[in-house]
């Protein structure tokens, strides 16, 4: 329990270490708003009165614990480029890409196990070397392309799916996941190749071990030891790598999003970093962030669980 | 018993052998000029004239992939430079005198590295905006914590053993032990990061000039932007799009199977065959 307690106050101290990065960087370094909000209308006067209306010319620190403050209660300020609150422009998205980002992990566990545990239990045959073959050639193609091959071959060929005629959750749930199928798939198909290869790689190399033969004499078949004693020992490296392999999709959805243009985050982010739009990319930048920070908290937090050989001071 | 060959570091070394020779040869001599347009043929599929057909203004796509895949190269090759060159001095440092600044660089790592590249690649190119030097320096920087990292914890294992010891006991300059004793003896490691390092940047590259904030239009094509601009043929002429792809693709499994290959140990292994036999 002292170790959870301890991992919380970091991960608190981590967030707020990045929100002062992210408000150095965005409301500091990139410059003053003001001359992007009046445009063509500047004035020294309105400025001025701009910047006082804004408190921009208060001190540094006082700018921002308000703005930390303002954060927190979901005022995250004003679009320059849709003119509208930054919390309406992101809250029908951000369901978007966690859909997205979920049913994309979840078939990196679906393909990765099955086929991993299938190659271990082959190890050195003729079959395995195939796979890791095709697991080799898969590992090296961008998402993106891949991506771009689903388009033209699913989307232009078979008629599976209309390019670029995104369907809402509201208007048909069915339809709303049969289109992110494939955006998921280019996602997880590379990642999945990551995860086979790191797991089998364990597999294999626990399967040498003293304890394996003991299963074998004990009268269990391959299939048990596998599944029930090597698995386990397995695990462990390839949970560390899990949390980054989500880490990584949730990079990754921005990328396909744009592939697929599939209206969420991602999408948007990249629209505002375009037009230089900072209230959009720096509440993008914070949410990310914090979800990136979360996972890789669960994930060390995770570990004292699974195997309870890992003493944490 | 038997000792298989280092499969992977021969055709890692074959594949990336053949792609820069192909640059290469794309520096002097391209089929066609790369950005000459010709409205007379384009949307060709490939053919005997165009090897991998030609785009929407007529360009010969095989001219544009061997210049793409020059600039991706050459992007991927400087950012790999100053990544490799601050995290190899960066690392060494902190590695070899340990200490209050190591742990402090080192959680700073931590948080870099926890973090996917390509979103910090992001954010700073929205402050400071796109282009090819701005890629290339943006990359590099964002490369130097994880060469520290690895090179870090090598230097940490040199530092105790004996041969180090002895050089000290003889009054060696630290620099010297760095530089001239220790780092060839992690060269294996460092060769293989610069591998990983490669094949990253080519991706990153490739990803950043496909969201449109990489190398810009009016600049030399590079893959990623070319994978951009022919999506939209995708119906009309799919070998563009298919073959800057697959030549990124096929860079990045050149330097994946060179990292792989260089992380190699030389074991014995049994025959397969006993193997079985023995577990059945």
């Amino acid at each position: 329990m002292h170790y959870v307690v301890k991992r919380i106050c970091i991960f608190i101290l981590t967030l707020l270490v990045i929100s002062m990065l992210v408000f150095l960087a965005f409301q500091i370094i990139s410059g003053d708003p003001t001359t992007n909000m009046l445009g063509t209308h500047s004035t020294p006067e309105r400025v001025e009165a701009l910047r006082e209306e804004l408190g921009l010319n208060d001190p540094v620190i006082l700018r921002y614990f308000r703005w930390l403050g303002d954060f927190i209660t979901g005022d995250f300020g004003t679009s320059f480029s849709y003119n509208m609150p930054v919390s309406e422009l992101i809250a029908g998205k951000i369901g978007v890409s966690a859909a997205l980002t979920v049913i994309s992990f979840l078939m990196v566990l679906i393909i990765s196990f099955p086929i991993a545990t299938l190659l271990a239990r082959y190890a050195h045959t003729f079959f395995d070397r195939f796979c890791m073959l095709i697991n080799q050639l898969i590992m090296s193609m961008p998402p993106f392309f891949i991506g771009i091959i689903f388009t033209y071959v699913f989307g232009l060929i078979l008629n599976l799916f209309t390019v670029g005629k995104f369907i809402p959750y509201s208007e048909n749930p069915a339809g709303f996941f049969g289109f992110l199928l494939f955006p998921a798939l280019a996602i997880a198909l590379p990642k999945s190749a990551m995860v086979i290869k790191l797991l089998r790689g364990g597999m294999v190399r626990e399967m040498s071990e003293d304890y394996v033969r003991t299963a074998y004499s004990r009268g269990n078949s391959r299939w048990q030891v596998l599944r029930s004693h090597v698995m386990r020992n397995t695990i462990i490296p390839v949970i560390t790598f899990l949390a980054v392999t989500l880490v990584d999709i949730i990079a990754g959805s921005i990328i396909i999003e744009q592939v697929f243009t599939i209206p969420g985050i991602g999408r948007l982010l990249m629209a505002c970093i375009i037009k230089r739009d900072f209230p959009v990319v720096q509440t993008i930048i914070m949410i990310i962030a914090t979800v990136v920070i979360t996972v890789n908290n669960i994930a060390d937090i995770s570990y004292k669980y699974i195997d309870p050989r890992i003493r944490f001071r | 018993m038997r000792r298989t060959p280092n499969f992977n570091l021969i055709f890692g070394c074959m594949i990336t052998g053949l792609t820069i020779g192909a640059i290469v040869l794309g520096y002097f001599w391209t089929p066609y000029e790369p950005n000459v347009m010709s409205m007379a043929d384009k949307n060709l599929a490939p053919c005997a004239a165009h090897w991998l057909g030609t785009d929407n203004f007529g360009r010969d796509v095989l001219s544009r992939v061997m210049e793409g895949a020059g600039t991706t190269l050459n992007i991927a090759f400087l950012a790999v430079a100053i990544g490799a060159i601050f995290g190899t001095i960066i690392g060494g440092l902190t590695g070899y005198f340990g200490g209050t600044l190591d742990e402090i660089l080192m959680r700073i790592n931590d948080a870099f590295t926890a973090f996917p590249s390509i979103l910090l690649a992001l954010v700073i190119i929205s402050i400071t905006g796109s282009g090819k030097n701005n890629v290339i320096i943006i990359l590099g920087i964002l490369f130097i914590p994880s060469f520290a990292r690895v090179i870090r914890s090598e230097f940490a294992k040199q530092r105790n053993r004996d041969y180090v010891k002895n050089a000290q006991l003889m009054g060696v300059s630290h620099r010297r032990i760095m530089f001239v004793h220790i780092l060839p003896n992690i060269m294996n490691v460092l060769l293989s990061s610069i591998a990983i390092g490669f094949n990253n940047a080519v991706l990153a590259e490739a990803s950043m000039s496909y969201l449109g904030v990489g190398v810009g239009p009016t600049e030399r094509a590079s893959l990623g932007r070319m994978l951009l601009d022919s999506q939209a043929y995708m119906t009309t002429s799919p070998w563009m799009a298919l073959s800057a792809g697959f030549s990124i693709s096929i860079m990045i499994l050149g330097f994946a199977l060179i990292s792989e290959g260089l992380g190699y140990r030389p074991t014995w292994r049994p025959r397969p065959k006993r193997r079985r036999k023995a577990n059945a």
